[in-house]
C-alpha cells in the first residue's frame, strides 16, 4: 500500500497540474475573444468586397481572368490549416482526418495531389507519410495577419496561375461557438463563375480605370479575404479547442485530488488505529 | 446637396474611421482626387498614400494602404488592405520597417523586389502621415 507521504506527494503534484491547465484555460479565453473581435471586424470588409465582386461588370470571354479558368483537373493541391501548438483536445486530429480523406478521394480519382499546410501540426504530421509536401507557413496560428494571409493567398495563386496545380481545396476548423468546431471544406480554385447580379447600386458611377480592371483587382482579394477567413476561423477555432480541453482537463485533475484525498485520509486514519491497537495491546500485556 | 460628407474607412482588421467631414483627398492610382459633397457617384482603386480630409476648417491625415474607393453624393467609402489614422501610427515600427526594407534592397540578390519595394513605400507613407499631422 502506498504509504501517507507518496500519497501527499502525488496530491501536490497534482495540484499543480490544475494549476497549470486553469492559467492556460484562461489564457484562451483571452484570445478566443480578441479572435472573436477579428472575426467581426472583418465581416463589413468583406461582405463589401463581395458585394463589388458581384455588381462590377466582368472582362469578355477572351481575357477571362486566369483565376476564373477551368482547367482539365490533372493535380489538385490541398491546403490545410493547423495550429502550431498542441493542447487543444481534437482540433488538429480532426482536420488532418478530414484532410487525409479528401486526398485519398482525390487519389481514388486517378488526381495527383500536392500539398501545403499551415501550422506546425500539420507540416509534422505529413512529414512522413507518402504525400508531396510542397509548401508548409508556420508561426502564423498566434497572430494572424492580413499580410500574411496575403503571402499564402498570393502564393497559391501564382501557383495555380503557373500551373502547378489545376484546383486547389482549402481544409480547415471553422468556428460555430465554443463548444463547436466544424471542418469545412471549401474549393478556392478556380473562383465558382460569379453570377452578375442586377447593378442597381453602381449604374450611374464613373468608374476609373475600368469595371473590367477593377473586377480583376478585386478577384484575387477576394481571394486573400477567404484565406484570411480561414485563418481566423482556425485561429479562434483552436482557442476554443483548447479552452474546452483544459476545462476537461482542470476538472480531471480535480476529481484525482478528491480521490486521492479520500485514500490519503484512509490511509492516515488505519496507521493511527494500528498505532492505538499496539498501544491498547501493550497496556494489556503489561496488566497480566 | 448634401453639405457634409460621411468618411468611412474600412480595413480587414474592421473600421479605422467614421465621421462626418467637409472635404476628402485620396491617393487614386490614376492620380490624386479630391471630394467634396455632391460629388457625381464614382469607384476607383487606391494606391499606398495618405488620405486628406478637412473637418471644419482642420486637416486629419490616414494612412491607406492600396484598396479602393466608392464616392456617393454625401459618402465616401474606402476599403483598404491596412489603414491608420495618422494618430495610431507607430513611428518606432515604422522605422524600423523602413531600416529592414532598406536593407533587403540593397542586398541585390533578394528576389522578391516588388515586396521589398512595397514595403519601403508603406513605411515612409506611413512616416510621412505622421509628419503631415504633426505639422498642421
Amino acid at each position: 500500500m502506498a504509504t501517507l507521504r507518496d500519497i501527499k506527494r502525488r496530491i501536490n503534484s497534482i495540484k499543480s497540474t490544475a494549476k497549470i491547465t486553469r492559467a492556460m484555460k484562461m489564457v484562451s479565453a483571452a484570445k478566443l475573444r480578441k479572435a472573436q473581435d477579428r472575426m467581426f471586424a472583418l465581416r463589413p470588409y468583406a461582405e463589401k468586397i463581395d458585394e463589388l465582386l458581384h455588381s462590377l461588370a466582368q472582362p469578355g470571354e477572351q481575357d477571362v481572368h486566369p483565376l476564373l479558368k477551368v482547367r482539365p483537373r490533372k493535380t489538385v493541391e490541398v491546403l490545410i490549416i493547423t495550429s502550431d501548438k498542441g493542447l487543444c483536445g481534437a482540433f488538429n486530429a480532426n482536420v488532418l482526418k478530414a484532410g487525409v480523406s479528401l486526398i485519398n478521394r482525390l487519389r481514388s480519382e486517378g488526381l495527383d495531389v500536392s500539398l501545403s499546410t499551415i501550422g506546425k501540426k500539420g507540416r509534422d504530421y505529413f512529414k512522413h507519410r507518402e504525400v508531396k509536401m510542397r509548401q508548409s507557413w508556420t508561426g502564423l496560428s498566434g497572430k494572424v495577419s492580413y499580410t500574411a494571409a496575403q503571402e499564402v493567398a498570393r502564393e497559391l495563386m501564382q501557383s495555380y496561375i503557373d500551373e502547378t496545380f489545376d484546383e486547389l481545396y482549402i481544409v480547415y476548423n471553422e468556428f460555430k461557438s465554443v463548444v463547436a468546431q466544424t471542418i469545412v471544406e471549401k474549393r478556392l480554385l478556380p473562383i465558382a463563375e460569379i453570377k452578375q447580379e442586377e447593378k442597381e447600386a453602381f449604374k450611374d458611377f464613373l468608374v476609373e480605370p475600368s469595371e473590367e480592371e477593377i473586377f480583376n483587382v478585386l478577384l484575387p482579394k477576394s481571394i486573400e479575404v477567404l484565406v484570411f477567413r480561414a485563418l481566423i476561423e482556425s485561429a479562434a477555432s483552436e482557442e476554443a479547442a483548447r479552452m474546452t480541453a483544459m476545462e476537461n482537463a482542470t476538472k480531471n485533475a480535480e476529481e484525482m485530488i478528491d480521490r486521492l484525498t479520500l485514500e490519503f485520509n484512509k490511509a492516515r486514519q488505519a496507521s493511527i488505529t494500528k498505532e492505538l491497537m499496539d498501544i491498547v495491546g501493550g497496556a494489556e500485556a503489561l496488566k497480566e | 446637396m448634401a453639405e457634409k460628407l460621411t468618411l468611412e474607412v474600412v480595413s480587414p482588421y474592421g473600421a479605422a474611421f467614421k465621421d462626418e467631414v467637409d472635404e476628402v483627398v485620396a491617393p487614386g492610382t490614376e492620380g490624386e482626387f479630391g471630394v467634396l459633397p455632391g460629388h457625381v457617384p464614382f469607384i476607383t482603386t487606391l494606391k499606398i498614400g495618405v488620405l486628406v480630409y478637412k473637418k471644419d476648417g482642420k486637416p486629419g491625415y490616414i494612412f491607406v494602404n492600396s484598396g479602393y474607393a466608392e464616392v456617393y453624393e454625401d459618402k465616401v467609402l474606402v476599403l483598404a488592405d491596412s489603414a491608420e489614422k495618422a494618430e495610431d501610427i507607430d513611428v518606432e515600427r515604422a522605422k524600423a520597417a523602413l531600416k529592414r526594407a532598406e536593407e533587403r534592397l540593397q542586398k541585390k540578390e533578394d528576389i522578391d523586389f516588388a515586396r521589398a519595394q512595397a514595403a519601403l513605400q508603406r513605411a515612409l507613407t506611413r512616416l510621412k502621415t505622421v509628419e503631415l499631422a504633426g505639422k498642421k
